[in-house]
């Protein structure tokens, strides 16, 4: 009883189709990644040579590599800080009991049916050099119309902005379940003690937030490390002179167009290890640190 | 009384402030739908025209000529309603085989698996993954653009989540009126996870409708291609950029997974709410 079954051999059939899927397509692949990582392979025989660690050496020693690390680096904080702080302000604004302000929560989700392919395309057009709104719009207030196409700095501002832009309403919408999940009262209390509306926000909403907040900084790292290609490859291939090449860019030229695969392999290593350092955050600070009623 | 008038207008004021952050937020869609209407002339026109121009079907008919976008649309859907129905089908199995049988060897094993799946995102697996595409024959079919995809962490953690708060007594209940496992999952469960199947549908439709890495490596042939690829295509046959067409592009690319988003949007806020609220 207990409301289980006592079939024995059922629950291994359920299981079979997800495990099979996961041990085909994502272990063995992934054991292999390792396995090729350690070897030199000719992409036309396929014959490979075992030359130990020298492809992390290689690739952690290039030029192009570090600059790439570099640049994953800087738009991942760019994409994080931009998308969670536009979007924790506009769900905080959305989530006051407005009349009519569920018209505003629905129309803030959408972005989010949109690729970072179409994201980045729109992106381009807004920031395009001559007629551009964007373009116009920073003339307007700097006087400077730069090419963003052509300058590095410019172009990794460009395509954060997009990637942050797509993501928002992702973020919206997390952040309005986690303040709907705040009690009123506990926010009258404090305005009653004599709290400004700063300090109710920084001191009783945002802590009861952590939890939210620090599930949508994986989840943006994770997107902005991982899921940009489609942006990178329709607006900029990586260029100007690699200013947005991203890792997963660097990788897929690796894999794909120079077909070095041990040098990829060895890069998609060094890709596991950082997803695994941010998940294993992820499972060290859920516990602790952050507040959920 | 002298905050009164202050606090008749603080609504007024917040709605501005409110609509002006959507209009900010949801312009670029609006700017891109506006500029797939306009003649090639009107498009290098500042400040652009407000109204609507009247080129919109011819500059769709340039983009669906340019790059064959009826069959990158047709691809795109097939292979998006496939695998989310694949990634439910999978999902809701291995969340009833974890919340409604006795505990079973393997059965901790068989769910850190699945949560493994979170860490190991294409890029880290990308060239054995291809290579075994090779080595099977998947090379530019639909096989390979759905079934690596139809194991799904989110979707057997949400069934598992939601199958916990359904009360013990409903599966003693069934057993006592004599229905097996299957007879209370198709009957029973399935019914009330309704809400939680519409959300993870819409998920996983814009995940797969918007996927663009391993369609662009394992496609070869442009009948295989899909509506991401289409785009960078649109956007790289032009020296100077035709914005009328490759908008009218990005619009066909937007609006099935915009419609999909807006007839399921309830369920899936509901479906968040109801994930954090235990």
């Amino acid at each position: 009883m207990e409301g289980r079954f006592p079939e024995r051999g059922l629950p291994y059939l359920l299981l079979l189709p997800s495990i099979a899927v996961i041990a085909l397509f994502l272990l063995y692949p992934s054991a292999e990644a390792l396995r090729l990582s350690l070897y030199e392979l000719s992409p036309f025989t396929g014959q490979g040579r075992f030359v130990g660690l020298a492809n992390f050496r290689e690739v952690l020693s290039s030029e192009i590599y570090r600059r790439s690390l570099g640049v994953s680096l800087v738009f991942a904080l760019g994409v994080v800080v931009l998308g969670l702080s536009l979007s924790l302000g506009i769900a905080v604004l959305a989530s006051l009991p407005l009349r009519g302000a569920g018209v505003y929560r629905t129309v803030l989700l959408w972005p989010y049916a949109l690729s970072p392919a179409v994201a980045g395309t729109i992106w381009a057009l807004l920031f395009d050099p001559s007629t551009g709104p964007a373009t116009v719009l920073l003339r307007g207030v700097t006087g400077a119309s730069p090419n963003w196409m052509m300058s590095g700095g410019y172009a990794l501002a460009v395509t954060v902005v997009a990637a942050a832009w797509k993501i928002l309403g992702f973020n919206i919408v997390f952040f309005l379940a986690g303040l709907q999940a705040v009690p009123r009262d506990l926010q009258e209390a404090a305005r009653v003690d004599g709290a400004g509306a700063g300090a109710v926000f920084w001191r009783v909403t945002f802590p009861i937030l952590s939890p939210i907040t620090f599930f949508l900084f994986v989840m943006n790292s994770l997107y902005a490390f991982f899921e940009v290609f489609g942006l990178i490859d329709v607006m900029t291939q990586g260029g100007p002179g690699g200013a947005t090449e991203i890792l997963v860019y660097r990788l897929y030229q690796d894999a794909f167009i120079a077909t070095r695969w041990g040098i990829a392999s060895a890069q998609s290593i060094l890709l596991f290890v950082m997803v695994g350092a941010l998940t294993l955050l992820q499972f060290r600070l859920a516990g602790r640190r952050v507040v959920y009623g | 009384m002298a905050s009164r008038p202050a606090a008749r207008w603080t609504p007024l004021l917040l709605h501005l402030l409110l609509a002006a952050a959507t209009l900010v937020v949801v312009f670029p869609m609006l700017y891109a739908i506006q500029v797939s209407t306009l003649s090639f002339e009107d498009v290098f026109v500042f400040p652009p025209p407000l109204a609507p121009g009247p080129a919109f079907l011819e500059n769709l008919g340039r983009a669906w000529e340019k790059v064959g976008l009826g069959r990158l649309l047709l691809n795109s859907g097939a292979i998006a309603v496939s695998v989310a129905a694949g990634k439910i089908c999978l999902s809701v199995a291995a969340a009833f085989a974890f919340t409604y049988f006795r505990p079973f060897p393997g059965q901790t094993l068989g769910f850190v698996l699945i949560l493994v799946t979170h860490m190991l995102p294409l890029p880290v697996r990308i060239v054995p993954t291809f290579q075994l595409m090779h080595d099977l024959g998947w090379v530019n079919s639909y096989q390979a653009l759905t079934i690596p995809f139809f194991a799904s962490a989110t979707g057997t953690l949400l069934f598992r989540q939601f199958f916990l708060t359904i009360p013990p007594a409903l599966a003693d209940a069934a057993r006592v009126d004599g229905a097996g496992p299957w007879r209370f999952l198709v009957r029973i469960l399935l019914p009330l996870s309704v809400n939680n199947i519409a959300a993870l549908f819409m998920v996983e439709f814009l995940y797969m409708w918007n996927e663009y890495l391993w369609p662009l490596i394992i496609t070869t042939s442009d009948d295989m291609r899909v509506v991401q690829i289409g785009i960078k295509m649109l956007v790289a046959t032009d020296a100077q950029a035709e914005w009328n067409i490759i908008m009218a592009g990005v619009v066909m690319a937007m609006v099935p997974p915009l419609l999909v988003l807006v007839v399921l949007q309830r369920s899936f806020v509901r479906s968040i709410s109801l994930g954090h609220e235990k």
